[in-house]
């Protein structure tokens, strides 16, 4: 091996390590059978089955996910939507308007979610004004990954369609649906995973009701960072890695493939 | 009634005119050709037709109705694209019933004229397989079967073989040949290449610059072109300025700077003093070693400068007294050989009397 490349993979080693360790050490003392998280006594499931007992984190799941759900569900639509709008009607304003979100430190979107709900819409912070914030700031992910997807297509196919007898709906229906799909799913998946983890703007969006995930975990490290919080940290982090891992197949495999 | 009339058509971008007060008209059964440089205006006239785009001002008008509100899927038109814009998502058979099942087709005559369809093209076995899996020329004879398989009224080829290598292009010209004369539809054909215009058409129209120079059968584009763009434009000529002496119905006789007299084809609208060029096309020229030996009425002599041998013909480049050049072409009928006469041999060109053009435009 070559010189420069020993001082690479050290550099790209210490990357990783980086990144991966303390995912690594949540994982393993998940596991562990010793109420501190100092050193390793012995192997237990008993912190996963005093999590499935804990009622109010099964709730703050249980809301998690219905919240996580519905958002990425409206976020895909009105995504997908923006995206084939930015790619049809070349307007300069329209991605600026969609994309800023993305780049937005959450902090500021939180606060400016938080004086809309109250001032503007005299909402009652809850799961609704949670899930509208959410969507909000996953519109522009799926938009992004949609609009990619149609820029890397042959824009003839769609008149093609049209030429040959379909209508606007059917074109979108049998033609730009079908292949878009990869795309909208990987936003949506993509969409879960931001929405079910977020902690910024469900902290400010969320009022005094209902548990959280993100915010219950948080709240019970501010007592002592417990096995339990590495169990369903571990939980999370297997969702959240099976759902990217589909959303990166489905994405650049399909597009791989057709790009031929 | 014509089957397609375009009746002065105009399509602006900005300040730009892409396609400038065109009128053509399209009888049914005719393999159409547009013919131009890139930019021209062809594919935007094309998209008028399908519908794709609307014009400025003037009239798309398809068996006498005006097709103004008519958006594409309601006209009964289909288009070959250049990219052949195939399904990527459908299989070849799927792509092909695609247009029959936009149609209402009941599923058993999907069925049959789809297998039809593949059969036409020499793709029987490719029914199932996905356009990706197709090579370049297998894909054009899908994009050719589905424009094909309802039976439009018009068929519209934007440079449907631009993408293939010449052996493929020149099988897929006969393919399209028959393809038209079997099912009798109408074909309007966009191409750049001459030699591909002239093969395939009944009629040609030579666009430039969004207007139409010439509007007529390959054979006259070729023999007679209109003006100096249409001569430069389709095939090889050479070029000698001249002055029209006589105008007789019959025939003209031109001056030739600084040469001599010679004769060509009558043309309307050419008055006595009208100054231009004449245009001869290289196998039109005969090239001798003897002046002795022509016994035609027009012929200068000249010197070979150089010739270009290209396998079956050689083009000699001959200089007349005066300077301008003429080109000669021909056949290689000695085997193994390049060539009958040396660069700086002096020797005698001529022509028939009836065989360049005058041009005045
Ligand atoms: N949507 C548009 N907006 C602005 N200009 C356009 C548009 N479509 C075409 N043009 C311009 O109109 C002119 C004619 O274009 P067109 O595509 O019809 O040419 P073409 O003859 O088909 O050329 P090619 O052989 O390269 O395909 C070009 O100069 C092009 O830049
Ligand atoms: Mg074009």
């Amino acid at each position: 091996m070559r010189r420069s490349n020993i001082w690479l993979w050290s550099a790209a080693a210490l990357a990783y390590a980086f990144l991966y360790i303390p995912l690594i050490i949540v994982v393993v003392y998940s596991f562990n059978d010793s109420k501190l998280n100092a050193e390793w006594v012995g192997f237990t499931l008993s912190w996963y089955v005093a999590l499935f007992n804990n009622q109010e984190m099964l709730i703050a799941a249980r809301n998690s996910l219905i919240i996580a759900v519905s958002a990425s569900f409206l976020a895909t639509i009105l995504g997908t939507m923006a995206g084939l709008a930015i790619h049809r009607y070349k307007l300069k304003f329209l991605p600026l308007l969609v994309f800023t979100p993305v780049a937005m430190p959450e902090i500021l979107l939180g606060v400016a979610l938080l004086l809309f709900f109250l001032q503007v819409l005299n909402l009652t912070l809850g799961m609704i004004s949670i899930i509208i914030a959410h969507t909000t700031f996953c519109i522009g992910f799926v938009a992004i990954i949609v609009r990619a997807r149609l820029q890397g297509m042959d824009e003839s196919i769609f008149e093609a369609a049209r030429d040959l007898g379909a209508s606007p709906w059917q074109t979108f229906r049998l033609i730009t649906l079908p292949l878009i799909m990869p795309a909208v799913v990987a936003g949506a998946l993509m969409s879960f995973t931001l929405s079910i983890d977020d902690f910024v703007i469900t902290f400010f969006t969320k009022g005094v009701g209902e548990p959280i995930l993100p915010i219950q975990i948080y709240t019970m490290i501010k007592i002592a960072v417990t096995p339990e919080v590495n169990a369903i940290s571990t939980l999370l982090m297997l969702l959240t890695l099976t759902m990217i891992i589909i959303a990166a197949k489905l994405d650049s495999g399909v597009l791989r493939r057709e790009a031929k | 009634m014509a089957l397609l009339e375009i009746r002065n058509v105009t399509r602006r971008f900005g300040d730009f005119t892409a396609v400038d007060n065109v009128s053509i008209s399209i009888e049914a059964g005719e393999f159409f050709t547009l013919l131009g440089p890139s930019g021209c205006g062809k594919t935007t006239l094309l998209r008028m037709i399908a519908g794709f785009d609307l014009p400025d001002a003037g009239q798309i008008l398809l068996d006498g109705k005006d097709m103004v509100g008519t958006p594409p899927e309601k006209r009964p038109i289909h288009t070959v694209f250049q990219s052949y814009a195939l399904f990527p998502h459908m299989t070849v058979a799927d792509n092909i019933a695609f247009p029959l099942k936009m149609a209402g087709t009941t599923p058993d005559e999907i069925k049959s004229r789809v297998r039809e369809a593949l059969d036409d093209v020499r793709l029987s076995n490719f029914g199932n397989r996905f356009p990706q899996e197709l090579s370049g020329g297998q894909k054009q004879r899908v994009a050719f079967a589905r424009g094909l398989v309802n039976r439009p009224r018009l068929l519209l080829l934007d440079e449907p073989l631009g993408a293939l290598d010449a052996k493929l292009r020149e099988e897929m010209q006969i393919e399209l040949i028959n393809l038209q004369k079997e099912r009798g539809v109408t074909f309007v054909f966009i191409t750049h290449a001459q030699n591909e215009a002239l093969a395939l058409s009944h009629r040609i129209a030579v666009m430039n610059q969004g207007k139409v120079e010439q509007l007529d059968e390959p054979s006259r584009i070729y023999g007679f072109p209109k003006n100096r763009f249409v001569a430069d434009f389709i095939g090889k000529i050479s070029i000698m300025n001249a002055q029209v002496l006589e105008a007789a119905p019959s025939h003209l006789t031109l001056s030739v700077a600084e040469l001599g007299e010679v004769t060509a084809p009558s043309k309307e609208g050419i008055k006595v003093g009208d100054a231009g060029v004449l245009a001869i096309r290289p196998e039109q020229v005969r090239i001798s070693h003897h002046a002795e030996e022509v016994e035609l009425k027009n012929h200068f002599i000249g010197k070979v400068r150089g010739f270009l041998y290209v396998g079956d013909v050689t083009t000699y480049i001959v200089e007349l007294p005066n300077g301008a050049r003429i080109e000669a072409l021909l056949p290689n009928s000695a085997p193994g050989r390049a060539k009958f006469f040396e660069a700086g041999d002096p020797v005698a060109v001529s022509w028939r009397h009836d065989a360049g053009t005058f041009l005045n435009d």
